[in-house]
C-alpha cells in the first residue's frame, strides 16, 4: 500500500468522526431542557409568536428532519442565526475564530520551541543543576493554571513594570489591515504592515505566555522523561560504542525516538490549549471565540452552541490527524504495520 | 611465543554505587590481548565479563560507577585519556560487536542511516557521499547479506534476527579496528543462525588478521574461536590457558567445575552443576571469592589467592598450586 492512500483512509476517518461529533451535538443541544424559541423571544412573548419561530426554526418537526436541515446548513456553512446576537453564527465565527487559532498557535509554538529544548537540556545534563532548575519550575508551570499566570503576568507586566500593553489585540490608535484572513499575522504580513505585526506581538506575549506556560513545563517534563528512558537503552550504548559523538547521539539517536511519546501527548495538550483559552481571553479581552463559546453557552444560544462545538471538533480532529502523520513519520515500525494491515 | 600485547588490563578495579550500598564487581582483573590474537573471556552470567567490556570501551561513567586501575591499548592508558580521545578510538581503534541485533539498533533509523554515519568517522577522514555509500554496500556484501541496496533502506523492524546481526558485525569492522571486542555474538539467536553468525565472524577475523576479545558464556564457542582464554570467576581471573591446555587440564576449580558441567553429546548422565551461587558484590568474600563454593576450600582461602604459574602461558589463582610462592603479576 502506497503512502498517499494511507493518508487518503486517514482523511476518511476524520469524517466520520466529525459526523458522529455532528450527531452528538445535535443531540445534546435538543435534550438539553427549555424552548429555544421561548428563550430567544423572552418572557413577554405570546404563544402564536413563539408556534411561529419553532416553525421558522424547524423546531415543531422530527428530529431527523431537524438533523438533515442542520447537517446541509453546516455543509453550506450556514449555522443558522444567533438568538442573541441576531446575525449569522458565521459571521461571529468568521470575526472571532481567527484570533483564537492564532492564540492557540503562538502558545503551541512557545510550548515546543522552549519546552522540548529545555527538556533536551535537562535530559542531557541529568542531576545537574539544570535538570534540577528545569524540574523544579516546570513542576510550578504545570500546576498553576492559565488564568493565575495571567492575572500575575499581567500585574508584573502590564501594570507594575508597565512594559507590555494591558489587554487588547492592536492598539486603539491603529489601523487594523485589511481582514483577509482575519488573523493579524496573515493580513499584516501580506499587506507588509510591520508596525501593525510588531505592535500586534506585543499585544500577543502576555496572552500567549500564560496560556502555553503550563503547555512548556509540560513539554519539558515529557521530552526529558522520554529522552532519559531512551538514554537507557542498548542502542544508545552502541551508538557510543560505535564512536558517535555526544552531541550527535543526543540530538539525532535520542531525541527522535523520544519525540514519539512526547509529540503524541503534546498534540493533545495542543488541542486542549483552545479549552483553556477561555479564561486567558476573558482576561485580556481578547476578542476570541473561546470566551464567546462560554457566553453563548450561558444563553443557551443554540446554533451559536452547535458551530462553537463543531469547530472546536473540527480543530481536534485537524491535531490529531497531524499527530498521526508526525507519529508516523517520526516511528517507521508504526507507519510500515499500518501500511501492512491496509495492504 | 606470546605476540605483542594490543590490550593490556592491569589490576582493573569497578564498584558501582546502588541504593543497598556499594558493589565491588571487579576485583582486580588481569588480561591481555595480543596483537592478531582471538582471546576468550569466559565466565557465567554476572560475573563482570561484559563489564570489563564496557570498562574497555570507557562506557561506565562517574558517579555511578567506580572504576580504577589500567587499560592499555596500543601505548596509551585508556582509562586516563580524556573523553574526547577516547571518543576517537571507539569504533575506529576497538570496535564492539553486541549481543542482542534485537536492541542495539536504533529502530527509527534506517540501517544505511547509522552505518553511513559509523562510515563518516574512518581514521582516514570522511569518505564523499558516493565513497561512503560504496564501502557500505561492500561491507554488506562481506557479511553476507544479499541484496545490500535493499538492507541499506531498510527499517532494523523489517530485518531477521541473523541479518541484523550480520548488520551489526558490518558497523563494527567497516572501519578496520584494531581489536574488536565481541560481547556473546549470536546467543539471542537460534542455535543454527548462530553458528551461521560464528562461522562468518571466525572467517572475518582471520581474512583481517584482527584482534579479538570474545566474551561469552558458551565453552563451546571459546573452544571453536579462540587461541588463549580467561576465565573469570565473581570479577577477577581465575585462570588463563591456551585454550587446548585449559580444556585438557583445567586447573583452577572453578573451571573444572565449569568444564563437567557441560552436558555431553552421548547424554550419559546429567552433568553436574556448581553447588551455590555467585556471591553478593555488597558483602564479597574476604580471600577467594569462589572459597565458599569450592570442594578444595582450605584456611588459606580466605587471603586472597596467589597468582600461580602451572605451565607455559598457564596461570591459575589457586593456593592448591601454590607449592613455591610465585611473585603476583606486576
Amino acid at each position: 500500500m502506497r503512502y498517499s492512500t494511507f493518508l487518503i483512509q486517514r482523511v476518511l476517518l476524520s469524517v466520520l468522526v466529525l459526523l458522529g461529533l455532528s450527531i452528538l451535538i445535535f443531540m445534546i443541544a435538543r435534550v438539553i431542557p427549555g424552548d429555544p424559541a421561548r428563550i430567544a423571544l423572552g418572557p413577554l412573548a405570546s404563544r402564536s409568536q413563539i408556534e411561529a419561530l419553532r416553525a421558522q426554526m424547524h423546531l415543531d418537526e422530527p428530529l431527523y428532519v431537524q438533523y438533515a436541515y442542520y447537517l446541509a446548513g453546516l455543509l453550506r456553512g450556514d449555522f443558522g442565526e444567533s438568538l442573541y446576537t441576531h446575525r449569522a453564527v458565521a459571521i461571529d465565527l468568521r470575526d472571532l475564530f481567527p484570533a483564537t487559532l492564532e492564540l492557540v498557535f503562538y502558545s503551541g509554538l512557545l510550548m515546543v520551541v522552549i519546552g522540548v529544548p529545555l527538556g533536551i537540556v535537562a535530559a542531557v545534563w541529568r542531576d545537574r543543576w539544570v535538570d534540577h532548575t528545569v524540574r523544579l519550575v516546570s513542576l510550578a508551570g504545570v500546576v498553576t493554571p492559565a488564568f493565575v499566570w495571567a492575572i500575575v503576568l499581567m500585574l508584573v507586566f502590564a501594570y507594575a513594570l508597565g512594559v507590555l500593553p494591558v489587554a487588547g489585540r492592536l492598539s486603539p490608535g491603529l489601523v487594523p489591515p485589511s481582514a483577509a484572513t482575519g488573523t493579524v499575522t496573515l493580513d499584516a504580513l501580506l499587506a507588509g504592515n510591520l508596525r501593525a505585526y510588531l505592535d500586534f506581538l506585543r499585544h500577543l506575549i502576555l496572552p500567549s505566555v500564560s496560556l502555553s506556560l503550563a503547555g512548556v513545563a509540560q513539554a519539558a517534563r515529557l521530552t526529558r522523561a522520554s529522552m532519559v528512558d531512551v538514554a537507557g537503552r542498548p542502542y544508545i550504548e552502541a551508538a557510543r560504542a560505535f564512536g558517535i559523538s555526544e552531541s550527535r547521539i543526543a540530538l539525532k539517536y535520542m531525541l527522535k525516538p523520544s519525540m514519539i511519546p512526547t509529540v503524541t501527548i503534546l498534540g493533545l495538550d495542543f488541542a486542549a490549549l483552545l479549552g483553556n483559552a477561555f479564561l486567558v481571553e476573558s482576561v485580556f479581552a481578547w476578542p476570541g471565540i473561546a470566551r464567546y463559546g462560554v457566553e453563548v453557552i450561558l444563553r443557551k444560544d443554540l446554533n451559536a452552541i452547535v458551530a462553537v462545538v463543531m469547530i472546536m471538533g473540527l480543530f481536534f480532529v485537524v491535531i490529531n490527524f497531524c499527530i498521526d502523520m508526525l507519529v508516523g513519520y517520526l516511528d517507521p515500525r508504526i507507519r510500515l504495520r499500518q501500511m501492512e494491515d491496509a495492504a | 611465543m606470546t605476540p605483542e600485547p594490543l590490550l593490556q588490563i592491569r589490576d582493573l578495579h569497578a564498584s558501582f554505587v546502588s541504593y543497598r550500598g556499594l558493589a565491588r564487581v571487579l576485583n582486580g582483573v588481569n588480561l591481555t590481548v595480543g596483537r592478531g590474537e582471538k582471546v576468550g573471556l569466559v565466565g557465567e552470567t554476572g560475573c563482570g565479563k561484559s563489564l570489563t567490556m564496557r570498562a574497555v570501551l570507557g562506557l561506565l561513567q562517574p558517579p555511578r560507577a567506580r572504576v580504577r586501575g589500567e587499560i592499555w591499548f596500543a601505548g596509551r592508558n585508556l582509562l586516563a585519556l580524556p573523553s574526547r580521545e577516547l571518543e576517537q578510538i571507539r569504533g575506529r581503534e576497538i570496535a564492539m560487536i553486541f549481543q542482542d541485533p534485537m536492541a542495539a539498533l536504533n529502530p527509527v533509523f534506517t540501517i544505511g542511516d547509522q552505518l553511513l554515519d559509523v562510515i563518516a568517522r574512518h581514521p582516514k577522514g570522511r569518505p564523499s557521499a558516493t565513497e561512503a555509500w560504496e564501502r557500505a554496500l561492500a561491507i554488506l556484501r562481506e557479511v553476507a547479506l544479499s541484496d545490500p541496496e535493499r538492507v541499506m533502506r531498510a527499517y532494523p523492524v523489517q530485518l531477521s534476527g541473523g541479518m541484523r546481526q550480520r548488520v551489526l558485525i558490518a558497523m563494527a569492522l567497516v572501519n578496520e579496528p584494531a581489536l574488536v571486542i565481541a560481547d556473546e555474538p549470536g546467543t539471542a539467536l537460534d542455535v543454527t543462525i548462530q553458528e551461521q553468525i560464528l562461522l562468518l565472524m571466525r572467517s572475518l577475523v582471520d581474512a583481517k588478521g584482527l584482534s579479538v576479545l570474545l566474551i561469552t558464556h558458551n565453552l563451546g564457542v571459546v573452544r571453536a574461536l579462540t587461541d588463549r582464554v580467561y576465565v573469570m570467576y565473581a570479577g577477577s581471573i581465575a585462570e588463563t590457558a591456551p585454550t587446548a591446555d585449559l580444556f585438557r587440564t583445567p586447573k583452577h576449580p572453578y573451571t573444572q567445575g565449569l568444564l563437567a558441567s557441560v552436558p555431553k553429546l552421548s547424554g550419559e548422565g546429567v552433568p553436574r552443576g556448581i553447588e551455590g551461587m555467585i556471591p553478593d558484590y555488597l558483602a564479597p568474600p574476604p580471600g577467594c571469592r569462589f572459597a565458599p563454593r569450592c570442594p578444595f576450600a582450605q584456611p588459606r582461602c580466605q587471603q586472597p589467592p596467589p597468582w600461580v604459574t602451572v605451565d607455559t602461558d598457564h596461570q591459575v589463582a589457586c593456593v592448591l598450586y601454590d607449592a613455591a610462592p610465585a611473585p603476583r603479576l606486576p
